[in-house]
This record gives C-alpha cells, sequence and structure tokens, in this order.
C-alpha cells in the first residue's frame, strides 16, 4: 500500500534576495498509513516548516511531497484546500472560533464536506470523546485552557481525517489530560488507520510513538 | 433562530453569531448604520419637501397652459410678457379662457416687528384662475383687498380665527392699507413663507413700476377633451415673436422642479447631503465589518486550513453585512419618521415618507453594506493558515 506520505528532495527558503535563507534541505521520508510518528527537534530546525509543507499550508517550492496519494507540489490553492479537508490539524494554540460554541466550533469541521446531517450529534460524539460532553453549548472564554485544547482535539477528529498534524497539542494540558490526547490518536491510527505526525517535545508521550523523528538544522537525523 | 438559520444557510450562521457574540459593538453597529440611514432620509426629505413645494401653487392655478416669458425658471421669476400674448392664445381653436397673472413679493411686518416674506398674486377679479377662490372673487374688486394662504408661517392663529368669523384684518404695506378678508390654502414653500391673492389692479397700486398690461403669466384653459401638449404647441405657432412660452402646466412645473433641484443652491445642497450620508454610512459599514474580520483573522485561517475557500467566507462577511443593513434601518427609518413630524410642525411644509423613497433607502443601504463588505474581504487574504503553527 502506499504510503501516507512521501517526500523526496524537499528544499525550502524563506525570503527574498540578500535574506533568502535555505530552511530544509533535500529531506527523503516515508509515514506508513496508520502510524502515529512524533517529529523532535530544537525550535528553528524547521519542523513546523515541514508540517505547513505536509499539510498544504504552504506551496512547495522545490522537491517531491505526496500526501494521500496527491502531489502538493504545484498544485493549486483550491486543490490543496481540497486536499486539507481530508486532514486534521490540531494547533499548539487552540483557535477556537470565540463566537461559536463548543459543538458549533467541531461542527465547522463537519460542514466543511458539505451540509452533514446529524451533524449536531456527531459534533457532540466527538466532544465526548474528549470528555467533554458537558461542555457542548460552553464558549470558549468559559473554558479552561486544557478543555479548549480538547475541543480542538475534538474539531481535529470529527471530520474523520485521513491524517491528523499536530504541534505541540499537549503543551497545553496536564500530565494526564497530555497523554489521554495522544493515546486517543494511538487508538484512532489504530481503529481508523489515521496517520498522525506530532511535533512535541513532551518525553511522557514518546512511549506511544510508532516512530520518532529527528530534525536538526533543516535535515532529518538518520535514525 | 440558529437551527432555522443553519438550514436556510445550509451552515450555521457564523456572521450572525460573530456579531452577536460582542452585543456592545454590534449595537453601536447598528446604531451607526441607523445614523447613516437616518442622514440620507433627511436629505431625501429636504429634497422631496422642495419637490413638493414647488408643486403647490402650481396644483392651485385653474389653468392647463402656462404661457411665461422665456426667462421664466419658476412661477415667480419671469419677466412680464406683453397682455396682448392672452388675445393671441384666445384666438387659437381650442383655448376655452385665459386669464393674466401678476407676480409680486411683499414683507409683511407687524407692530411687534415679526415679518413674513409673501409671494403676492394680482388676478383680474372677472377671471377664474385660482381654484380656491371660486365664489369668492367679487371681494378682491374692493381696492387693497385681498386673500391670505392659510399655511403662511408665522401668522398668529388669531388673524386666522377673526377671518373665519368674517372680520376683516388689515396690514400696511408701503403707506398702503391692505385689508384681508379670507383665506384660502397653497403651503408655504423654502424661498417664501406664504401666499397673498389680490386683484391685478390693488397688485398695480402696490407696486407703482408694474403695469396691467404686462402680466408675468397667462392662464390658459383648454376645451374639454383637448391634447394639452398639442394644443400648447399650436399656441407657440401662434405667437409671434420670441417674447413669450406656452407649456403644459405639468411641463412647467417639471421645469421648475429640475431648476429648484439642480441649480439653485439649496438643492445641490440637499443633494450633496444624500451623497455625503450615503459615504458616511458606507464608512461607517466598512469600518465594523473589516475591524471584525480583522478581529477574526486567527479564526477564519484556522477555518482556511480546515479546508474552507475564499467563497465561505464572502459569504459570512455577505451575511453580516445584510443583517447590519436590516437592523440598522429599522431604528434608521423610524428616527426619519419622528424626524419628518417635527420637522412638519416646525417648518410648515410637508416632510412626508413616500413608500418608494424606504424602499429605495432599504435597497440602498444593503448595495452599500454589500459593498463594504465586498471591500472588507480584501484583508482576508492576510488569513494565511501557514503562520498558524
Amino acid at each position: 500500500m502506499e504510503p501516507a506520505i512521501t517526500v523526496r528532495g524537499l528544499d525550502h527558503h524563506f525570503g527574498e534576495g540578500e535574506a533568502r535563507r535555505q530552511v530544509l534541505f533535500g529531506l527523503d521520508l516515508d509515514i506508513a498509513r496508520g502510524a502515529l510518528v512524533v517529529l523532535m527537534g530544537a525550535s528553528g530546525s524547521g519542523k513546523t516548516t515541514l508540517l505547513t509543507l505536509l499539510g498544504g499550508l504552504r506551496s512547495v517550492q522545490a522537491g517531491s511531497v505526496r500526501v494521500l496519494g496527491r502531489e502538493m507540489a504545484g498544485a493549486s490553492a483550491t486543490a490543496l484546500a481540497e486536499a486539507r479537508r481530508r486532514m486534521g490539524f490540531i494547533f499548539q494554540a487552540h483557535n477556537l472560533h470565540e463566537s461559536l460554541t463548543a459543538v458549533q466550533n467541531v461542527r465547522l469541521a463537519l460542514d466543511v464536506h458539505g451540509a452533514v446531517p446529524q451533524a449536531e450529534p456527531a459534533a457532540a460524539r466527538a466532544l465526548s470523546l474528549v470528555g467533554l460532553e458537558d461542555r457542548l453549548h460552553y464558549h470558549p472564554a468559559r473554558l479552561s485552557g486544557g478543555q479548549k485544547q480538547r475541543v480542538a482535539v475534538a474539531r481535529a477528529l470529527a471530520g474523520s481525517p485521513e491524517i491528523i498534524f499536530a504541534d505541540e497539542p499537549t503543551a497545553a494540558l496536564d500530565a494526564e489530560n497530555g497523554l489521554a490526547v495522544v493515546a486517543l490518536l494511538k487508538r484512532l491510527g489504530q481503529a481508523r488507520g489515521t496517520t498522525t505526525l506530532m511535533v512535541t517535545h513532551d518525553n511522557r508521550v514518546l512511549d506511544l510513538a510508532d516512530r520518532i523523528l529527528t530534525m536538526r538544522d533543516g535535515r532529518l537525523m538518520p535514525a | 433562530m440558529i437551527a432555522l438559520a443553519t438550514r436556510l444557510l445550509g451552515r450555521l450562521p457564523i456572521g450572525w453569531l460573530q456579531l452577536t457574540h460582542r452585543r456592545g459593538r454590534f449595537l453601536a453597529a447598528i446604531l451607526g448604520v441607523g445614523f447613516a440611514n437616518l442622514l440620507v432620509f433627511m436629505q431625501l426629505g429636504f429634497m422631496g419637501a422642495l419637490t413638493s413645494t414647488v408643486g403647490l401653487p402650481y396644483a392651485a392655478l385653474d389653468a392647463d397652459i402656462l404661457i411665461q416669458a422665456p426667462d421664466a425658471n419658476t412661477l415667480t421669476d419671469g419677466s412680464p410678457l406683453p397682455r396682448q400674448r392672452m388675445l393671441d392664445a384666445l384666438a387659437v381653436p381650442g383655448v376655452a379662457a385665459a386669464a393674466p397673472v401678476l407676480m409680486g413679493k411683499l414683507e409683511w411686518r407687524s407692530a411687534d416687528g415679526s415679518a413674513r416674506s409673501l409671494d403676492v398674486m394680482g388676478v383680474d377679479p372677472r377671471l377664474p384662475s385660482l381654484r380656491a377662490l371660486k365664489g369668492r372673487r367679487d371681494v378682491l374688486t374692493l381696492p387693497g383687498a385681498a386673500f391670505i394662504d392659510r399655511a403662511t408661517r408665522n401668522v398668529p392663529p388669531e388673524i386666522f380665527d377673526a377671518l373665519d368669523a368674517g372680520t376683516p384684518q388689515r396690514f400696511e404695506f408701503q403707506g398702503r392699507t391692505l385689508t384681508l378678508h379670507g383665506s384660502f390654502t397653497i403651503g408655504g414653500s423654502f424661498s417664501g413663507d406664504g401666499w397673498l391673492v389680490m386683484s391685478d389692479q390693488s397688485l398695480v397700486s402696490l407696486f407703482p413700476n408694474r403695469s396691467l398690461r404686462a402680466p408675468n403669466i397667462i392662464l390658459v384653459r383648454a376645451t374639454p377633451g383637448q391634447d394639452v401638449a398639442a394644443l400648447a404647441a399650436r399656441i407657440n405657432a401662434a405667437l409671434p415673436g420670441l417674447d413669450a412660452v406656452a407649456r403644459p402646466i405639468a411641463t412647467a412645473l417639471a421645469r421648475d422642479q429640475a431648476f429648484q433641484t439642480t441649480q439653485r443652491p439649496v438643492g445641490i445642497i440637499f443633494g450633496m447631503g444624500v451623497l455625503m450620508g450615503a459615504l458616511v454610512g458606507i464608512i461607517i459599514v466598512y469600518q465594523v465589518l473589516s475591524s471584525d474580520v480583522a478581529d477574526h483573522l486567527r479564526e477564519y485561517a484556522t477555518m482556511k486550513a480546515m479546508g474552507y475557500r475564499q467563497g465561505f467566507f464572502l459569504g459570512i462577511i455577505m451575511e453580516q453585512a445584510v443583517v447590519l443593513a436590516s437592523l440598522g434601518f429599522i431604528p434608521g427609518s423610524l428616527m426619519a419618521y419622528g424626524l419628518y413630524a417635527l420637522l412638519t410642525a416646525v417648518t410648515g411644509i410637508d416632510v412626508l415618507m413616500p413608500p418608494e423613497r424606504l424602499l429605495g433607502v432599504f435597497l440602498g443601504t444593503v448595495v452599500m453594506c454589500v459593498a463594504s463588505g465586498a471591500l472588507a474581504t480584501r484583508r482576508l487574504a492576510r488569513a494565511d493558515p501557514a503562520e498558524l503553527f
């Protein structure tokens, strides 16, 4: 079976002219479907840039990036948006919509696929997966940091994505909750075949990882 | 409510939810749009009042066609023309009757120092010229006898009470005594406070430089069933020289209204006011919508990351634009009704709200809100999901 992610010869630069600076150098990478992969590295090592390129949030400049069988290099903005609908994102800051309740926030991930019947119950189910079934109609302002992060996780999961990209998803959580979130992602990988690529500095979750990648100065370190 | 909107839109009413999440700001935005509406309504009200007051004296004239000097822009500003033109017109088949009218202006000052500027019509008491004088024209044959416009501003009500009771009221003008024998109704305008009607003889004795042989207007009535425009053309063909022009009264009125609204400063000022009101409205709505977009850039970026496309955000902003336009219109139009009534009471000029103005301003508000919404969406480009990680 084709890997979820295949990267060949990926370079990336930031800036223009004199200030132009290379941040990724000839990356090659395969990530199997259903795997929980942890990406580590010092800040500035290029982890986040790699994540945005894989997630179709940034245009590929040089090299090839195939995600879920689709080439991201040279893809139009529309094609990238289309590709992103099959992905889930968990950001370090929860990025919830402050005007929407928890369940409405999660619904957004379902509605992107068009009018979904029973979207609200489905969103409520996703929230109960993260233990927030009693906070469905709370606005983010009335949720704690950990609860907001769990809503963000529920939102990423609700659309049944094939890949989840997570940037420090446990940073705002205590040890117990952080571990629970990663364990949940792991279970989903086993049950639904969801691939997870997670940037983290949290050593407690490394035990759950199927694979650990390390980046240094824009290059992937040999395992 | 939310569930219904969700069903109608096929998505969550995110624009509505964003607006209502911050109630104070939402209320301020609604009032801002309402205020812009009010500005436009007031200017249109002034403009409409100007147009309709121009028509009031025309409506009072018992005529189908007016003959005036070519330099006449309004009812009162034309040069005198030879009385002979009346006889010329009477010779045209289809003309049933004709009557001369002299125009003047006088200041009626009371002993207490108050003053009203009155437009004066001097009519031939033997001929019908004003509908309101039917059956009362004989009184005007008395020297210095006059009827006063009941809607004249700034006249003590006792005077009209006395006139109704049959007691003539006297006042002096330039050493001559005028006697008010009764009232009729035309209505005040922007240029004068009211009207006075007297015989042409009385007018000439008040204004010694005027002559009975040179009226300002000749009123023409057509025989029943005549095509008035065709008759006016036949009269023009029959009039010698270039000192007089015949026009159907509706045409004369339309010219007058066009003159007052586009040539006179007052019309231009009101027209500018309408533009300014619309501009202020666009700026207010643009401010509200674009700051709302700026406040939600991170959320929009997140939604972009989730796979939502530009059209979705346009939809949210348009939803907000329509909500603001609709909700702002309610206080805006209600305030306008209130101020119209106040203005009518204070100035004696009818400031009315025709339904098409209500509809026009509402549609204009929606268009203006949608336009500023479209402008505000340019800021969306800054919602870059790549910056979220």
